[in-house]
C-alpha cells in the first residue's frame, strides 16, 4: 500500500497566460508531505514558492491554469476540484496565513467578529460556544486579555499582535495542513521570535502540518524537517534539513548558503554571491534553469533538463554534476 | 580637541516631530551621540520605528534636528547650543545617501546616464559634455553596470541593478562619508550578497566611510567595524561587531542577537531565543527612564526612575541599563 501522504504534488506544471505571453511559473514540481511534518519551500523572489502552496489550495489567478501533473491534498484531487467543492476543503482542511496580516483582516469588523466568523462557516457551534472557542484560541496564539481584544478593530493592535489574530483564524477549525507564507517577513525580529516560537509551539501541540514560505534561511534552519529549494518554477533540490544545509547537491543550493553571513564566525569571511540575475520566466532556458548562473556549468547543462538523481529515500537533487560523478565513480 | 581619525561626531543628537492635528510630539531620536572614525562601517541597528533612518538624515540635516551637535572632520554643521549651522551646500558633496527602496528611489523618467549625472550638474563639477560622460560611464563600471545601460530607464532593471544604479549616482560626487539606508533589505538574498561586496570593494578603492543602517544584525555584523543597537530613539550600546556578538552586555542586544535566526540547523537547535514580551512602545509616549523596562527581565524601581546613561563598561564598548552587572547571569 501507498503511504497517505498528506500532500502529494506530482510533477505539476502550471502556467499563466499574459499578453506577453504563456509564463511558465511551475515546471514539474514534485511534492511529498506526510501529516504533521513541516516543510520549507525558499528560493529567490518569482521562483513559484507561493504560486506552488496556492495550488494546493486550489487558489490560482484566472489567468492561471495547471497544464499538467496531479495536486493531491488529504485524499482530495485538487485539480479535478470545482471551486464550489475547494472552498469546503478552504479554511477547513487547509489555511493560508499572509505576508501582511492586513491581507486576511477586514478593518471594519471586530476580532471577534472575524474569527466568529470563520468559526461559524466551518463548524457547527452557535452563540455562547463562538465566544467561547475565540477567546479559547486567542490564548492558544497567546493574546493576553482576549475578552477585551474581541472588541478591537485589527488597527488597534501592533503588528505582531495581528499576525497572531491571523494564526488564530487560521487554526479556527484545526486544519491538517496550514500554509505560512512569509509569515515573518514583515515583522521586528523580536516579535519574528516571538511568532516563529508560538508556530512551532502550535505545531507541536495540533499536529498539524505547515508549509513554511520564505526567503530566509535562517527561519528554515530551525524550524522545518524537509527542505524544498526552488528555482524559476523547479524544485531544484528536496532534503532534510540537514542534507539541505551539511550535504547539498545543488549549485544553486550551495550558492544561497554561500552567499549568506555566518553569524557567529569571528574569522572575517568574504561573501560568495550568486553573480548574474534571475531568470526570466517568459524565456526560460532550455537546460538546468540554474545554468546561465552557475560557476560549474557545462555544455550539457545549457541545452539538456538535468535528471532527477535520488541520494536517500528523501533526499534529490537535479544538477548535472551529481550524474557526472555517478558516472565517474562508476568507471 | 578634535580627533584625527573621527570623520563624524553626533552628540546628544534630538529629532521630534510634531503629531498633526494635536500638541504631542514624536520621540524619534532622542539623545544620540557616537562617533564614526574615517574609512570605517558603523552599523545601526534597531527595530523598525527605532530611529534609525531618522539618525541618517538629521546628521545629513535633510531634516533639522530639534537639538545636539554634529561634527563633519572637524567642522561643526550643526550646534543647538551655540547656534551654528553651516551652509550644508558643500558638504552635501562630501556626504552622501543611499535609500532603501531601489524601486521608488530613482526618477522613472530619465535615463540610468542622467539619473547618475544628474548630482554632477547640481555641483557643477564637469564643464565638458565628454568628461562628464566618461565619468558616468566609469562609474557605473564601478557598480559593475555597463556603458550600454546608461540610455536604458529604472523600470528596465531589477532590484539589485536599481540598487548599484543609486549608488553610482551616490559616488557621483566622489563623496567621503555615504549614509547607507538599508540598501541591501528589498534584495533577493543571492543579489544581496553581490550589493554588499560591491560596497566593501567601494570602500576599499576609494577610502569610504559608511553609516550602514539595518534591521538585520547578521548583514550589519558581516559589513561593519563597530555597531550602535537603538531602541526606541536611544542608542543602547555601542560596540566593535565582535565585542558586541560575542560579549554583548546590554538585555535588549542580548535578546536581538537571540532571535537571529540562524542558518545553521546544528546551532539552531542548540540556542535558546530570548523571547521578548509585548511590543515596542510608542515614541509619542515613551516610558519614563529606561526606554526599554516596559519589556525588559531586569528591571527595578530605578529603572523607571531615571535614564540609564550610555557609559564605558570596556574599552570601546559602551552601554546603558542600571543593572549591567546582572545581565547574563
Ligand atoms: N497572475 C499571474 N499572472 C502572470 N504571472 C504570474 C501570476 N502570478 C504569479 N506569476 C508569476 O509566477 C512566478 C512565480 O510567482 P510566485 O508568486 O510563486 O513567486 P514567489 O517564489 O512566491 O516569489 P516571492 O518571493 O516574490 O513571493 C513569478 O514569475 C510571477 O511573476
Ligand atoms: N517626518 C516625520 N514626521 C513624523 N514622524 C516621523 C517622521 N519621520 C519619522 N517619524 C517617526 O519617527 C520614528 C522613527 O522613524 P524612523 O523612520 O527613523 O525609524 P527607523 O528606525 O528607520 O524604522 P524602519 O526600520 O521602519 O525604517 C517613527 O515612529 C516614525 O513614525
Ligand atoms: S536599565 Fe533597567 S529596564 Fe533598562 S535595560 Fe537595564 S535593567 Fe532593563
Ligand atoms: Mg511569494
Ligand atoms: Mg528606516
Amino acid at each position: 500500500m501507498s503511504e497517505p501522504w498528506l500532500v502529494n504534488i506530482q510533477h505539476e506544471k502550471l502556467s499563466f497566460f499574459t499578453p506577453a505571453g504563456e509564463v511558465k511559473a511551475l515546471n514539474d514540481v514534485t511534492i511529498q508531505m506526510k501529516p504533521g511534518e513541516v516543510l520549507g519551500i525558499v528560493g529567490e523572489s518569482g521562483s513559484g514558492k507561493s504560486v506552488t502552496a496556492y495550488s494546493i489550495m486550489g487558489l490560482t489567478a484566472d489567468n492561471g491554469r495547471i497544464v499538467g501533473g496531479s495536486v493531491e491534498f488529504n485524499g482530495h484531487q485538487i485539480d479535478k476540484l470545482s471551486e464550489v467543492e475547494m472552498r469546503k476543503i478552504r479554511g477547513k482542511e487547509v489555511s493560508i496565513i499572509f505576508q501582511d496580516p492586513m491581507t486576511s483582516l477586514n478593518p471594519v469588523y471586530t476580532i471577534g467578529n472575524q474569527i466568529g466568523e470563520a468559526i461559524r462557516l466551518h463548524t457547527d457551534k452557535k452563540g455562547d460556544e463562538v465566544k467561547q472557542r475565540c477567546i479559547e484560541l486567542l490564548s492558544l496564539v497567546g493574546i493576553n486579555e482576549p475578552e477585551k481584544r474581541l472588541k478591537q478593530y485589527p488597527h488597534e493592535l501592533s503588528g505582531g499582535m495581528r499576525q497572531r489574530v491571523v494564526i488564530a483564524m487560521a487554526l479556527a477549525c484545526e486544519p491538517k495542513l496550514l500554509i505560512a507564507d512569509e509569515p515573518t517577513t514583515a515583522l521586528d525580529v523580536t516579535i519574528q521570535a516571538q511568532i516563529l516560537e508560538l508556530m512551532q509551539d502550535l505545531q507541536k501541540r495540533l499536529g498539524m502540518g505547515i508549509i513554511m514560505i520564505t526567503h530566509d534561511l535562517g527561519v528554515v534552519a530551525s524550524m522545518c524537517d524537509r527542505i524544498a529549494v526552488m528555482y524559476a518554477g523547479e524544485i531544484v533540490e528536496y532534503g532534510e534539513v540537514d542534507d539541505i544545509f551539511y550535504n547539498p547537491k545543488h549549485e544553486y543550493t550551495r550558492g544561497l548558503i554561500a552567499s549568506i553571513p555566518k553569524f557567529y564566525e569571528q574569522e572575517y569571511e568574504r561573501l560568495v554571491p550568486i553573480e548574474g540575475q534571475p531568470v526570466d520566466l517568459l524565456n526560460p532556458p532550455a537546460g538546468c534553469p540554474f545554468a546561465p548562473r552557475c560557476k560549474a556549468c557545462m555544455k550539457v547543462c545549457l541545452n539538456q533538463k538535468p535528471e532527477r538523481m535520488d541520494f536517500s529515500e528523501r533526499h534529490y537533487a537535479r544538477c548535472w554534476l551529481n550524474v557526472k560523478a555517478a558516472m565517474e565513480s562508476n568507471q | 580637541m578634535s580627533d584625527e581619525r573621527k570623520l563624524l561626531e553626533v552628540s546628544d543628537l534630538k529629532q521630534y516631530f510634531p503629531v498633526a492635528g494635536s500638541r504631542d510630539v514624536v520621540h524619534a531620536v532622542d539623545g544620540v551621540s557616537f562617533h564614526i572614525n574615517k574609512g570605517e562601517t558603523f552599523g545601526l541597528v534597531g527595530e523598525s520605528g527605532c530611529g534609525k533612518t531618522t539618525t541618517g538624515r538629521s546628521i545629513l540635516r535633510l531634516t533639522e534636528p530639534t537639538s545636539g551637535r554634529i561634527v563633519f572632520d572637524g567642522d561643526v554643521l550643526f550646534d543647538s547650543q551655540t547656534g551654528e549651522k553651516a551652509k550644508m551646500l558643500p558638504y552635501r558633496r562630501r556626504m552622501q545617501i543611499v535609500f532603501q527602496d531601489p524601486y521608488a528611489s530613482l526618477d522613472p523618467r530619465m535615463t540610468v546616464g542622467d539619473i547618475v549625472g544628474e548630482p554632477m550638474d547640481i555641483h557643477k563639477l564637469f564643464s565638458n559634455k565628454e568628461e562628464r560622460q566618461a565619468r558616468i560611464l566609469e562609474l557605473l563600471s564601478h557598480v559593475g553596470l555597463n556603458s550600454e545601460h546608461a540610455n536604458r530607464y529604472p523600470h528596465e532593471f531589477s532590484g539589485g541593478q536599481r540598487q548599484r544604479v543609486g549608488i553610482a549616482r551616490a559616488l557621483a560626487v566622489d563623496p567621503e562619508f555615504i549614509v547607507c539606508d538599508e540598501p541591501v533589505s528589498a534584495l533577493d538574498v543571492s543579489i544581496q550578497a553581490q550589493v554588499v561586496n560591491m560596497f566593501e570593494d567601494l570602500q576599499r578603492e576609494l577610502g569610504l566611510t559608511y553609516l550602514f543602517i539595518a534591521h538585520d544584525l547578521s548583514i550589519v555584523n558581516h559589513i561593519s567595524d563597530r555597531i550602535g543597537v537603538m531602541y526606541l530613539g536611544h542608542l543602547v550600546e555601542v560596540a566593535s561587531s565582535d565585542e558586541l556578538i560575542f560579549h554583548s552586555a546590554h538585555p535588549y542586544t542580548k535578546s536581538l542577537i537571540s532571535a537571529v535566526p540562524i542558518a545553521d540547523p546544528k546551532t539552531a537547535r542548540k540556542s535558546k531565543r530570548i523571547v521578548l514580551e509585548g511590543d515596542v512602545p510608542s515614541p509619542v509616549n515613551p516610558p519614563s527612564g529606561c526606554p526599554f523596562r516596559t519589556r525588559c527581565p531586569y528591571q527595578t524601581e530605578v529603572c523607571s526612575q531615571s535614564m540609564p546613561e550610555l557609559a564605558e563598561i570596556a574599552p570601546g564598548h559602551q552601554a546603558a541599563c542600571h543593572h549591567i552587572d546582572k545581565v547574563g547571569e
